[in-house]
């Protein structure tokens, strides 16, 4: 038992219906109580979903106590495969259903008898994995059992395609700027000339999934998710993977070099020509995106030697760091992660860019390093960006957990060159409103304070009474001063001199009128 | 009390399959409410997550709850619950000295049946503050029913009353009375015996229902909850209690058989039609009689004109969420609207029967069609309903919102009634200002054209 008000990643369960959510046609059932749909209203309000996501119950109430599911779980598959026809349906088991300890897959097993669709049982438990790696999981899990399906049915084609194409494993709903990052990527690939064989699971059709092997390649943006697909395809298909992540210049470089690598090998046998990709890189880098020039201006120059911390998944604090460090000249008191259990590789990777390393999921931890090391930025997540605000200390955002406003209706990437710039903007107004705000102090702040002050004494006259004056201020403090106003000028025009509780109230009457 | 209901009101039940808030929830406003309580919300990671994500920004700002996440250890009984609870009990009132904390049963509390009522009155012996147990579960319950069982388990924790030495005081004080006094205090209570409200309510809306009585020279003696949990009202023998929101019918049945309390039964307090008839029963069962209440309550009908020319002849569709259903629906009847169906995930007709009279009443004055009730309603069938009504307005939960005005079907987010300030007649125009909303941006945006926004005609 353990005391806790924040948590970095959520509960096995979201990951299965994030990852079920984002293929198309796909129904996920959570085997759970009343209100534990909540990642509908997640869905529906953060990425403003027109569709109804595709995630129902069947509701644990006390009677399912008492008896068992019974029928219940299998007449909710059977009635979703009716109404909806969907491809597959996915039994997502909650923390309520792992110590209920029902035979949730013999209740698939015999659904998957009579319905259309195909039936799977998530295999995540709660109380062993997070969100993060239940994503992982189940998108292999739903990747495997396609592919096996067609295997047994021999209708699998393990022809590659005569061009080079690769699949991008791992853009899906509610994950951090994914949707600019996947047009990103494609223009990325296209001006590269690689085809791409498939996107999963975002838009994805789950019976398309047989044509994965086709491709030369997989491309792994984002290794919290992903992962496990890919070595399941290297192990049982040989199809290799790049996990490089193409955040930044230098991996981005890297990223397209290992892709080349890899193409090389593969196009030996045939007849394909080869192309030389460095004359690209070194035009994006140089030319389209502006990062690199930017390093070198003059305000870029500035921010030399600033200190900053930053914390996120593994994927985003690692690849902020190496930028931060290697691309901006800033330097980096201390990085780390939530993601406890890819604490190695994340160490590995920061290794020599950063004084510290912090690997801690408890939000306190967190707020005492920055407490302690005062940086002039954070790069975080929300609760950074809070813990930032309490510490007047300017924040920006480059990973989940996170609300509304990282789900831009504008471009925002971060991966691919456009990535780049769009970083180094976040970067440099996270330091400047820092050094702006710095300023202000030193100069006394806005000169408006005066003027705002004056307009608000109006209460020349008038006695509020201790009654009306304690009311007053349990009054919502971003409208007392509304209230306030109000009720003196009613006062005023009824020739009231003592304001009493009763006359706040008359007043909120009249204003209605 | 009697139910006496027309035969022409039905309630239907249907699967259950609807979305609404955890009731954990409750914390969120009971916390603000009283304000030195804390609670501990025992459960998992999933409730947790719910917290953290319904409550937004409010997690930010210190709150005085927290989560007891239960670890695998927990569940398979490896480690003791009793010295873990002891633990972080410890922990906030070191940090937080609350006068009262209060533990949130959730779902794995009750699957794992872990005692935790046993166990509260040994730790609140042991560590020196009142510890209470809320069973607030998604298994039982829902959403605002959250708050039902709190103050179901305060109602417990209400003092005796000093009876017979309050009313001597109370005598002597009218006895004595002088004219000097300030002009309000003059303001002569009837002799009635001693009402308490019940149901969390902002303090400044309590205040103008305690108000609104006092023109009717009625004493409201305290309030369930009141500001600080040190503050609870006296309960007992021959007090009359009165319930301010229709899911409390916990703690109304509580303060019947335990507190031994009077139930006043009467509709809520919500739009000034409910508000009357509150005030009026109240006025009844005392024997006072209600003075200048029609006047009031045509003065303010007059100043809503410009809203209910916007609602009137408009229907509304409530798929049901958080038990205010009857209350709303009634409301927006009188203001003139045509309900078609009012979706509540829990219809208890004893304790809200003065209510339900209200809304056939109203009804028949209204001339409007009887809105079919629909108790644990089913969210896909109500879809379904609702494309074939195409209503003008859909009160709804956040999951359904976004997609049904991408069909073209305008919404209102039902959560935001339950943290607006809707009680008493100054509040009314409150509540149609939430209701008005997508009405009124539907008309600015008309020329936009686009009602639906959705490629596939689904």
């Amino acid at each position: 038992m353990k005391l806790a008000y924040w948590m970095y990643a959520g509960p096995a369960h979201i990951g299965t219906l994030r990852v079920a959510s984002s293929f198309k046609n796909v129904h996920a059932i959570m085997h759970a109580p009343l209100g534990d749909d909540y990642f509908n209203v997640m869905r529906s309000m953060l990425e403003r979903e027109r569709d109804f996501t595709a995630a129902t119950a069947s509701i644990v109430d006390r009677h399912v106590l008492a008896r068992g599911s019974q029928e219940r779980v299998v007449d909710n598959i059977l009635r979703k495969d009716q109404e909806e026809h969907p491809d597959l349906i996915i039994l997502t088991p909650t923390c309520t259903s792992s110590i209920l300890q029902e035979d949730l897959q013999n209740f698939v097993d015999r659904a998957s008898i009579i319905s259309n669709s195909s039936v799977i049982f998530a295999d995540v438990d709660h109380y062993q994995v997070n969100e993060i790696q239940a994503a992982d999981r189940t998108l292999e899990q739903v990747v495997r059992y396609y592919l096996d399906r067609s295997h047994t049915h021999e209708a699998l084609d393990q022809f590659v395609t005569d061009v080079p194409s690769v699949n991008i494993i791992g853009i899906f709903t509610l994950g951090f700027h994914n949707q600019h990052d996947c047009r990103e990527l494609r223009r990325l690939l296209r001006d590269l000339d690689i085809g791409i064989n498939q996107i999963i699971p975002e838009g994805g059709y789950v019976e398309d999934l047989k044509e994965l092997p086709k491709a030369w390649l997989n491309l792994i943006p984002y290794r919290e998710v992903g992962l496990m697909t890919a070595m399941y395809l290297n192990k049982e298909y040989a199809m290799p993977y790049i996990s490089t992540t193409p955040m930044g210049a230098v991996e981005i470089a890297e990223c397209i070099r290992q892709i080349k690598k890899k193409m090389d090998t593969l196009a030996s046998g045939s007849s394909n020509k080869r192309i030389d990709y460095e004359p690209f890189i070194d035009t994006q880098t140089r030319f389209v995106s502006q990062a690199a020039w930017f390093s070198r201006s003059i305000d870029c120059q500035n921010l030399t030697g600033k200190e900053t911390v930053v914390f996120g998944d593994a994927t985003h604090a690692a690849s902020i760091t190496k930028i931060l460090a290697r691309e901006m000249g800033i330097h980096v008191s201390c990085a780390g992660t939530f993601c406890k259990h890819d604490a190695e590789w994340f160490k590995e990777q920061i290794q020599g860019f950063c004084d510290e390393i912090l690997i801690t999921d408890d939000h306190a931890e967190v707020g005492d390093m920055i407490a302690r090391i005062e940086p002039s930025a954070i790069f975080g997540t929300q609760m950074e960006r809070h813990i930032g605000k309490r510490l007047d200390i300017p924040c920006g955002v480059i990973s989940a957990p996170v609300h509304i406003q990282n789900f831009t209706l504008g471009y925002r990437p971060f991966l691919g060159y456009e990535g780049t710039n769009q970083i180094a903007d976040l970067v440099y107004n996270s330091f400047a409103l820092g050094m702006e705000e710095h300023l202000l102090d030193i100069f006394g702040g806005h000169d408006t304070k005066e003027i705002m002050n004056k307009s608000l004494s109006t209460n020349i006259g008038l006695i509020w009474n201790p009654e009306s004056r304690l009311e007053l201020s349990k009054i919502p403090r971003f409208v007392r001063e509304k209230v306030k106003k109000n009720t003196e000028k009613f006062a005023r025009q009824k020739g009231i001199q003592t304001i009493t509780v009763g006359v706040m109230y008359a007043a909120k009457e009249a204003l209605s009128t | 009390m009697s139910v006496k209901l027309d035969e022409t009101l039905t309630v239907e039940c249907e699967t259950g399959n609807y979305h609404t808030f955890c009731p954990i929830s409750c914390v969120s406003w009971l916390y603000q409410k009283i304000e030195d309580s804390f609670f501990l919300v025992v459960g998992t990671k999933t409730c947790g997550y719910f917290l953290q994500n319904a409550l937004g920004v409010m997690i930010f700002a210190e709150p005085r709850y927290a989560m007891a996440e239960l670890e695998e250890g927990d569940i398979s009984a490896q480690l003791n619950d009793y010295e873990g609870l002891k633990r972080l009990c410890i922990r906030i009132r070191r940090d937080r000295d609350p006068s009262v904390i209060i533990w949130i049963g959730t779902c794995t509390t009750e699957i794992i049946k872990m005692d935790l009522e046993g166990m509260a009155p040994k730790l609140e012996w042991e560590i020196g503050i009142p510890i209470l147990v809320a069973r607030a579960n998604g298994l039982d319950y829902a959403f605002t029913q959250g708050e039902d069982t709190v103050l179901a388990a305060m109602a417990h924790r209400c003092p005796e009353p000093e009876f017979p030495l309050r009313e001597q005081k109370e005598m002597i004080k009218k006895v004595f009375a002088f004219p000097s006094r300030e002009k309000e205090e003059l303001h002569e209570y009837a002799n009635h015996p001693s009402l308490v409200l019940f149901g969390s309510l902002p303090s400044n809306v309590a205040s103008q229902l305690n108000l609104e009585l006092r023109r009717q020279s009625i004493k409201v003696s305290g309030w369930l909850p009141a500001q600080r949990y040190t503050d609870l009202p006296s309960l007992g023998d021959g007090v009359y209690v009165c319930g301010v929101n229709p899911f409390l019918s916990r703690t109304a049945t509580t303060l019947i058989r335990r507190g031994k309390c009077e139930l006043i039964g009467a509709p809520f307090p919500i739009g000034p039609d409910g508000t009357r008839a509150w005030i009026e029963k109240i006025c009844s069962v005392f024997g006072v009689e209600a003075r200048g209440l029609e006047e009031r309550e045509e003065r303010i009908w007059e100043s809503l004109n410009d809203y209910l020319d916007l609602v009137r002849g408009k229907s509304v569709f409530f798929m049901g969420d958080n038990l205010l259903e009857v209350s709303l629906a009634r409301f927006l009847i009188r203001c003139g609207m045509i309900v078609h169906e009012i979706g509540i995930p829990y219809m208890d007709k004893r304790y809200q029967a003065a209510e339900l009279s209200l809304l056939l009443d109203t009804c028949t004055r209204m001339c409007a069609p009887i809105p079919r009730i629909v108790e644990k309603p089913d969210n896909s069938n109500q879809i379904r309903r609702l494309r074939e009504l195409r209503p003008d307005l859909a009160i709804t939960g956040m999951a359904h919102a976004n997609p049904l005005e991408a069909r073209g079907i305008s919404t209102k987010w039902s959560v935001e009634f339950t943290f607006a300030q809707m009680h008493g007649s100054a509040n009314a125009r409150d509540v149609l200002e939430l209701v008005t909303r997508p009405l009124r941006r539907q008309s600015n945006l008309e020329h936009f054209g686009r009602n639906t926004l959705v490629i596939k005609n689904q």
